[in-house]
């Protein structure tokens, strides 16, 4: 199977195949991400955050099944948190999509964290460019939900859609974390709950202040603040309303190719970080790190002389300056 | 690990493990349909063009139902009262036998 091609035709077991092979690391994935890459930048990738209970899965769905009768294909990726011990996950996000699994035009994948924080796992850049060079037209990326740092998919997605729920306190959380600052939309789900209009009262006066904090101008993206029912699929319609607006409006400014194009540069560094990390502790390392363990050495001078030596074995022809040899 | 969630078709199942790429479908069944609904799995994952999955059953399976279940491509049952560590030694060896297999 020429899983490149095949993909680029829709085949989705290729495209399952590549998302794996980027997930594994494995040397396959970067080759067919850098045959189709040419065939990304289209797809408006809209993420989903909120706390634990939120609904985020849900809403998902119910968003799902809104973007199908406007005729859009639609994929999604449902990050879930990995165990930190054994690095094993169960992942149940699938479960309350359950009634697009046959849909031929929904491509639902599954990834475990794996470590990551901050909401997402390694491989959701990648699986995104892969669905996107696919076809699909929206792409839904359902951050796990931990509560206060899921901030990094703000700067994965063009739009990103805040959850939260009545009486959690979780208009707290969100401040602290940053997350009012960055969410396009405001989702109040299970709308029909006690505490819906205390909870409704104090995200406005939140996106009041927002507004007020930054000098709010009138054609500025003003945050919608909207009520759902996802479980009954109510309320649905005018949230897709407002990311179809959000997403217009991204690319009448040309800010949809700016923000893509700062997720690429991005994701370049992150790779780029892991690279050299991986090459720095190779084989040096494990003497250096059992001394800073014996509280032989400081982590500081550790880590400078891992870089010396980094640097002595790399670039022969430079000048030592720094005489702070250890080990 | 990917959880489906209850009263699955082999349509859907077939449809989740593709998107999913797993390497393992295990399926669990209670309600007498699988000498039905389990060749069907088989047969669409085949079809799919993702036949080198592996392909369990468990739960209530008659002895009786075993030679049809694996002549139809269901790899291996574990029935009720199967010692988890035999499921995970089963696993174990079965990837080790694929990675010989591919290298």
């Amino acid at each position: 199977m020429d899983v490149a091609k095949e993909l680029l035709a829709g085949t989705v077991l290729a495209g399952a195949r590549a998302i794996r092979w980027l997930d594994d690391n494995d040397p396959r994935g970067a080759d067919v991400l850098a045959s189709v890459f040419a065939d990304t930048g289209r797809a408006h990738i809209v993420g989903v955050t909120g706390p634990p209970g939120a609904g985020k899965s849900t809403l998902v769905s119910a968003l799902i099944a809104e973007e199908r009768k406007r005729g859009r294909r639609v994929g999604v990726i449902a990050v879930d948190p990995s165990s930190p011990f054994t690095g094993g996950a169960i992942l149940g996000d699938r479960v309350r999509m359950s009634r697009h699994t046959l849909d031929p035009d929904v491509f639902i994948r599954s990834v475990g964290s794996r470590g990551q924080v901050g909401g997402l796992a390694r491989s959701t850049h990648d699986a995104c460019l892969i669905l996107d060079a696919m076809g699909y037209d929206v792409i839904f990326v359902e951050t796990m939900g931990v509560g206060q740092d899921e901030i990094d998919i703000v700067a994965l997605a063009h739009t990103t859609v805040i959850v939260g729920v009545p009486g959690l306190g979780d208009e707290v959380q969100a401040v602290k974390a940053g997350l009012m600052e960055a969410g396009e939309i405001f989702v109040i789900n299970k709308a029909d709950r006690e505490g819906y209009e205390a909870t409704q009262k104090q995200l406005e006066l939140m996106l009041h202040l927002r507004a007020e904090s930054r000098g709010y101008k009138d054609d500025d993206w003003s945050p919608p603040l909207l009520p759902a029912v996802a479980l009954k699929d109510e309320g649905i319609a005018a949230i897709v309303d407002a990311i179809d607006q959000h997403g217009e409006r991204l690319r009448a400014s040309g800010d949809f190719e700016r923000r893509t194009g700062q997720r690429e540069r991005e994701h370049t560094l992150t790779l780029l970080r892991e690279e050299i990390m991986r090459s720095i502790t190779g084989s040096a390392a494990p003497a250096v790190m059992a001394a800073v363990e014996r509280r032989e050495l400081d982590p500081h001078t550790a880590a400078r002389s891992l870089l010396d030596q980094w640097r002595r074995k790399n670039m022969p022809g430079l000048n030592d300056t720094n005489d702070s040899e250890v080990l | 690990m990917i959880f489906t969630g209850l009263k699955q078709t082999p349509e859907m199942v077939a449809a989740a493990a593709i998107q999913e790429d797993v390497d393992v479908v295990g399926i669990s069944t209670l309600s007498a349909g699988h000498t039905r609904s389990l060749p069907k799995l088989a047969r669409l994952l085949r079809e799919a063009g993702a036949g080198d999955k592996l392909l369990l059953a468990g739960g209530v399976i008659p002895e009786e139902d075993r030679p049809l279940l694996e002549a139809a491509g269901v790899h291996r049952t574990f029935t009720m009262g199967s010692d988890t560590r035999d499921i995970v030694a089963y696993l174990n060896s079965w990837w080790a036998r694929k990675l010989e297999a591919e290298a």
